[in-house]
């Protein structure tokens, strides 16, 4: 009873106890749902009730089925892609701002980042849609500037077009990172490259990347890992050819009416977000403890 | 034969209003080891780091080796910095440090190798080559810093503060390391401190400065024997001062009157920054002497010890002299059998003429 009274004011149990809701909301609608699907993507579905005899079989369909390894190659490919065109995109207005911004105007110009997020992401694919339409804003400028006769077909409904949305949602997050890295480079070791005798380009490449390399890794995460199982934007403006594994997930647990290989699914789409997410983890480590 | 390695003329630097650098003239030898001294915000870093191209220059011209340096960027100059904060890039080894501006040249691996082994003896890093540069300390990413520099072969080295980060003790075996160093290398050093026993020590000329200007370039001798004005020998070592007015002149010697010694007669050569403008007399604390017992001096007056610091070896007195409101300071060694006069006692204070300048 003593220990008890003493592990209660001990800084841990005080610790335990102001995490508490949040940890109690974690574990309620994070971990039990996860239990759950785990659980499920070893059962079988029969018809209208749920076989719960333990079964690999849905595992076996994910990984084996073409039409599965497809959709999931294809999510790869598409973030993959994303997080190339976001970080590329991204990089450079984090160098302007932490480089050639006047230090009191840096907040601001990170506040002018945060504005696209006053509209819903819902409304900004809309926009999207009405930018790349076949009546939209792009083909009706060609047009009517007599650039094309025909307004351009392939620029809505793909994965040019997922990857147009999805790049413009996630670069005020992939900027953040890699300004915080960048701000933390040492000026004086850029000078000392200069100093060293190297261009502007190669101290570039010598220094200030490798140094900015946990931002970028940092943001290349955080892009990646949403994006391989974004649902909607393909919902949107991917068409037939644009659709990603989220959206076969949806369709197994509904309308084909067999949740435990969506769930099977959705667990081996995770597996394979872990693998990446652990390849960048460990990169990360490598630059941020320098050589050994 | 000396020669000019660096030559700086009518140089200015603006940051808006604020005058950085005003009218700086000055040549520095090559092979010397050149200090720029002055207290902080004196523009000597801002100075350095126009020489090493980090600074653009509002006017004046700046040569090296001959050569203007007018839009000529910082790597395309023949002088290498050592920076205040060492600037050693934490991405790499010490090695890797140190073959940065080789590999910058494009030079053969087997050349780097060559060049960085050398650098790593020279700088007594044997063993270190693969070690982080997170898990060295101050000394040692000191001495990384200085062979990236010299694996170059600089023209010019030049070096901001490099000690202020280290403690006392290091700082004086890096000191003696470092003229050692500039001896065997015999490349020029130009080296920025606000630490005047650093520049006395290890300098063969010195530039003081003060608010953007250089008041006076000489040997630490001259520097310290024969200060150019009252600001220069002020911060320069002790300094005592008593006011002063010079009344006539005539050949070689000046007539002065000087606060609490009355009349004299001094020679011209005495006024080391010429006659313009004196008004005061200066005397190094050494100079002076605490008489005892039948001691005599050339000259000697009467004063009051007000307070008496004792450092073991050399004792401080600070005495106050008729007719002078603040006290000054004696310095005395404490040779055998020399007592220490408490506060409060009367002291014969001996001086002789020869030991006053008369500054402005």
């Amino acid at each position: 009873m003593a220990d008890f009274q003493k592990w209660r004011r001990s800084e841990s149990a005080q610790g335990l106890f102001l995490i508490s809701p949040t940890l109690g909301f974690a574990l309620l609608l994070l971990a039990v749902p996860l239990i759950m699907v785990v659980a499920l993507s070893f059962w079988t579905q029969d018809y209208l009730t749920l076989d719960r005899t333990f079964t690999t079989a849905n595992y076996q369909t994910a990984w084996t089925e073409p039409m599965y390894q497809y959709l999931m190659a294809r999510s790869l490919k598409i973030s993959i892609f994303v997080t190339a065109v976001t970080v590329l995109v991204a990089y450079p207005v984090a160098y302007f701002i932490s480089f050639h911004v006047a230090p009191k105007r840096k907040a601001m110009w990170i506040f002018l980042i945060t504005i696209p997020f006053w509209t819903s992401y819902l409304m900004r694919i809309f926009l999207w849609k009405v930018i790349l339409g076949y009546n939209g804003v792009i083909n009706g400028t060609l047009t009517g500037l007599g650039i094309i006769d025909e307004p351009l077909s392939f620029i809505l409904y793909n994965q040019n077009a997922v990857v147009i949305t999805l790049a413009h949602a996630w670069i005020p997050f992939a900027i953040l990172p890699i300004f915080v890295a960048l701000e933390r480079v040492d000026r004086s070791l850029i000078e000392a490259a200069e100093d060293l005798g190297d261009s502007g380009l190669r101290r570039f490449f010598r220094v200030t990347l490798p140094l900015s390399m946990p931002g970028v890794i940092a943001a290349t995460i955080i892009v990646f890992i949403p994006t391989i199982g974004d649902y909607v934007t393909p919902r949107l403006v991917g068409g037939p050819n644009g659709l990603m594994i989220s959206n076969m997930i949806e369709l197994q647990f509904k309308k084909a009416n067999n949740a435990p290989l969506g769930a099977a699914l959705a667990i081996s789409a995770m597996g394979i977000v872990t693998f990446f997410a652990l390849v960048f983890l460990w990169m990360n480590r490598k630059y941020v403890r320098g050589p050994s | 034969m000396t020669q000019k390695i660096i030559r700086l003329s009518k140089l200015d630097k603006f940051y808006g209003e604020f005058q950085a650098l005003s009218q700086i003239n000055l040549d520095i030898q090559t092979g010397e080891f050149f200090s720029l001294l002055g207290p902080s915000g004196c523009g000597k870093t801002t100075l350095l780091r126009a020489i090493a191209g980090f600074e653009t220059l509002s006017s004046g011209s700046l040569h090296i080796d001959g050569v203007s340096m007018d839009g000529v960027p910082a790597n395309k100059r023949p002088t290498n910095m050592v920076f205040q904060s060492y600037a050693i890039f934490p991405h790499m080894s010490v090695a890797e440090n140190i073959a940065y501006g080789l590999k910058a040249r494009k030079l053969p691996k087997a050349e780097i190798k060559a060049s960085v082994a050398e650098a790593i003896n020279m700088v007594g890093l044997e063993g270190f080559d693969d070690r982080a540069s997170h898990a060295l300390s101050g000394g040692q990413r000191q001495r990384v810093a200085l062979a990236r520099a010299l694996v170059l072969k600089p023209r010019v080295l030049l070096l901001d503060e490099p000690l202020s980060a280290l403690d006392k003790k290091l700082r004086e075996q890096m000191q003696s390391e470092l003229r050692r160093l500039q001896r065997a290398v015999g490349i020029t050093f130009v080296l920025v401190t606000h630490d005047q026993e650093e520049a006395l020590t290890m300098s063969d000329r010195i530039a003081v400065m003060f608010d953007g200007k250089i008041e006076q370039v000489a040997s630490p001798q001259i520097l310290y024997g024969k200060p150019s004005n009252r600001k220069v020998a002020a911060f320069i070592g002790m300094m005592n001062f008593l006011d002063a007015k010079v009344l006539t002149t005539s050949g070689d010697n000046v007539e002065v009157e000087v606060q609490s010694l009355g009349k004299l007669t001094l020679p011209l050569a005495q006024a080391t920054g010429g006659l313009n403008g004196c008004n005061s007399v200066g005397v190094r604390p050494e100079m002076l002497t605490i008489l005892m017992g039948s001691q005599t001096s050339e000259r000697e007056i009467e004063a009051e010890v007000t307070e008496v610091y004792y450092y073991g070896d050399m004792t401080y007195y600070d005495v106050k002299l008729p007719a002078k409101e603040d006290p000054i300071t004696v310095t005395m060694r404490n040779t055998a059998g020399r007592e220490v006069l408490e506060v409060g006692a009367k002291a014969r204070v001996g001086w002789s003429t020869s030991s006053l300048l008369l500054l402005k």
